[in-house]
């Protein structure tokens, strides 16, 4: 009875959840004449014409390319670097740890605006405009906070006891750490890298202000419909419809991690 | 339990540091350096002390903004923390529906911030937007350009569409992450659901939740493109957020030194609150965890 109740509750949610989402993959489907002339609960004549432009013009896909590439870069170093530091702040206590720890998250709470123009002339000095790897640089500067964040819980759900005994039993610590531990918090790494992949994906300032064209992200190049003599609702929809593809595939990927949880039997 | 001390875990820190340190600290000391200046132009400033920062805290439009930013991130935590544990809760625990669970719910957290806003102003208008005409069909009076309470309205559906799936993953995976020998014990002691949220999931979620409870603080009180995209601020001033007359003064009028003494206070109350929440959810669960 609980678990239908359950299950009933979830499916509401869901269905809310998507309205939003089946609106944009509605208006995707039609031309921009055919969304603002009438209201239509699903799309009359079905067109693909928006999606078959965003495939077809460089100015477009191009922007879907370069975001994949510097968020790639930027989840790798995101997980690479707050693993071991996570792990230190789990397990140690060392000079200013607690200061460290809370410092880096002030990292995410400056409000942006004033710090573009800063931020711009910092990486100009170091001839990074433009380049993927500054927009992955730059994304570090909330993300890997996060990621420390994140993963410190988790790695402090772990008791003690199996560190101690792996080492009593002769592994090194990086042995350890990577056939052992890694494992046992695999469903807090799976979140973090999904949510290091999502901030990065979305987070459209830093990303603007520091590439021109070699490296633009895809969220850019959706703002400039909105500029362009009216909006092209139907195209802006399509785009926004393929923006979720590669994060729903990132979370596919890491749904098994997150999902298996935690066996302490398993060591 | 006790930590190890060992000043050698340092080292694992140190690439974090740096790679942080790099884009953090030049940057803010340049802020800082802005908001003690007056800049008319390029090599031409004037050194002006905290004649920005009385200047702003003065101002009265400032104050305004600023309650309705604690309103609207009040809102927020009250309406998503809980909503999120809940959804968390009754999400499968094994078999197929975890995946198509995982995936749908994180749907809307992966839209650009920009998009978002404005997926919404059509999914609400009157006449060509589902929301809005089904609201409109129900026979109330709908239009979140003119009423104030239309447009905050609109704005929390959104805000609540939109986070609560952060607050659900991070819950779920905290959830997660309980042994399930903790799970046989209650049941073997008979412990009712609710005793067994209270006294096992909850206290378990702490970190997750802490860690829920600040990026929702922060990243509510910090909301710039959505409101902007949404609404510009409007009807009159009534949804203009803290970001949002920081960029009016920054872009608009082109103020950098008031702008960046703003930037700084806003920063500080940000850190403030932040902090605050981080002792408070430290102790709660020093008290009720094992």
């Amino acid at each position: 009875m609980t678990i239908q109740k359950r299950t009933i509750g979830l499916l509401i949610y869901f269905v809310l959840l998507m309205l939003p989402i089946y609106w944009m993959l509605n208006m995707s489907l039609q031309t921009n004449a055919d969304i603002l002339s009438a209201f239509s609960i699903y799309p009359k004549d079905i067109t693909f014409g928006n999606y078959l432009k965003i495939f077809t013009d460089k100015s477009w896909y191009s922007g879907y390319i370069n975001s994949i590439i510097y968020v790639s870069i930027n989840t790798l170093i995101s997980l690479t670097v707050a693993l071991p530091a996570a792990y230190a702040f789990s397990r140690y206590h060392f000079v200013g740890d607690s200061q460290i720890f809370f410092w880096l998250l002030t990292n995410r709470m400056a409000p942006a605006a004033v710090f573009l123009l800063p931020f711009f002339q910092l990486y100009s000095t170091f001839g990074l405009i433009d380049t993927h790897i500054a927009v992955a640089l730059a994304h570090c500067l909330f993300n890997v906070p996060l990621a420390v964040w994140i993963l410190e819980g988790f790695m402090s759900g772990v008791p003690r006891e199996i560190d101690e005994t792996a080492y009593v039993d002769g592994y090194s610590f990086p042995r350890f750490f990577i056939t052992l531990f890694l494992p046992l918090i695999r469903s807090g790494v799976g979140v973090t890298a999904f949510f290091c992949f999502m901030f990065s994906w979305v987070e459209l300032l830093f990303a603007r202000t520091l590439t021109t064209t070699a490296a633009k992200p895809i969220a850019a190049t959706m703002t400039r419909t909105v500029s362009a003599g009216g909006l092209d609702w139907g195209l802006l929809a399509a785009a926004g419809i393929l923006t979720i593809v590669p994060g729903a595939l990132v979370i596919w990927f890491v749904r098994n991690h997150m999902a298996k949880g935690f066996a302490l039997g398993r060591v | 339990m006790e930590k190890w001390e060992d000043n050698k875990a340092w080292f694992l820190v140190l690439p974090v540091f740096v790679i942080v340190a790099f884009s953090a600290i030049i940057p803010l000391m340049t802020v800082v350096n802005y908001s003690v200046q007056d800049i008319f132009g390029p090599g031409q400033r004037v050194f002006v002390g905290t004649e920005w920062f009385r200047e702003v805290l003065a101002d009265k439009r400032l104050h305004d903004a600023l309650w309705r930013q604690f309103l609207f991130s009040g809102m927020v935590l009250l309406i998503e923390i809980p909503l999120g544990v809940m959804i968390a809760l009754m999400m499968p625990k094994k078999g197929w529906g975890v995946s198509a669970s995982l995936v749908t719910i994180a749907l809307p957290l992966l839209i650009p911030w920009n998009v978002i806003g404005t997926i919404w102003i059509i999914f609400t208008r009157p006449d060509i937007g589902l929301l809005g005409a089904a609201i409109n069909t129900l026979g109330i009076a709908f239009d979140h350009t003119a009423s104030p309470t239309d447009a905050w309205i609109t704005l929390m559906l959104m805000e609540v569409w939109h986070w609560t799936p952060l607050v659900a993953l991070l819950a779920y995976a905290g959830l997660r992450a309980i042994p399930e020998a903790y799970f046989q014990a209650a049941r073997i002691d008979g412990a009712s659901a609710w005793a067994t949220f209270k006294y096992i999931q909850l206290p378990k979620m702490r970190g997750v939740l802490t860690i829920a409870v600040l990026l929702r603080f922060m990243d509510s009180f910090l909301i710039y493109a959505e409101p902007f995209v949404l609404t510009g601020g409007g009807p009159g001033n009534t949804t203009t957020f803290l970001s949002i007359y920081l960029v009016k003064i920054a872009v608009g009028q082109f103020d950098l030194g008031p702008a960046a003494a703003f930037s700084l206070i806003y920063f500080l109350i940000v850190l403030l609150f932040s902090w605050l929440f981080y002792q408070a959810l430290q102790n709660v669960g020093k008290g009720e965890a094992s």
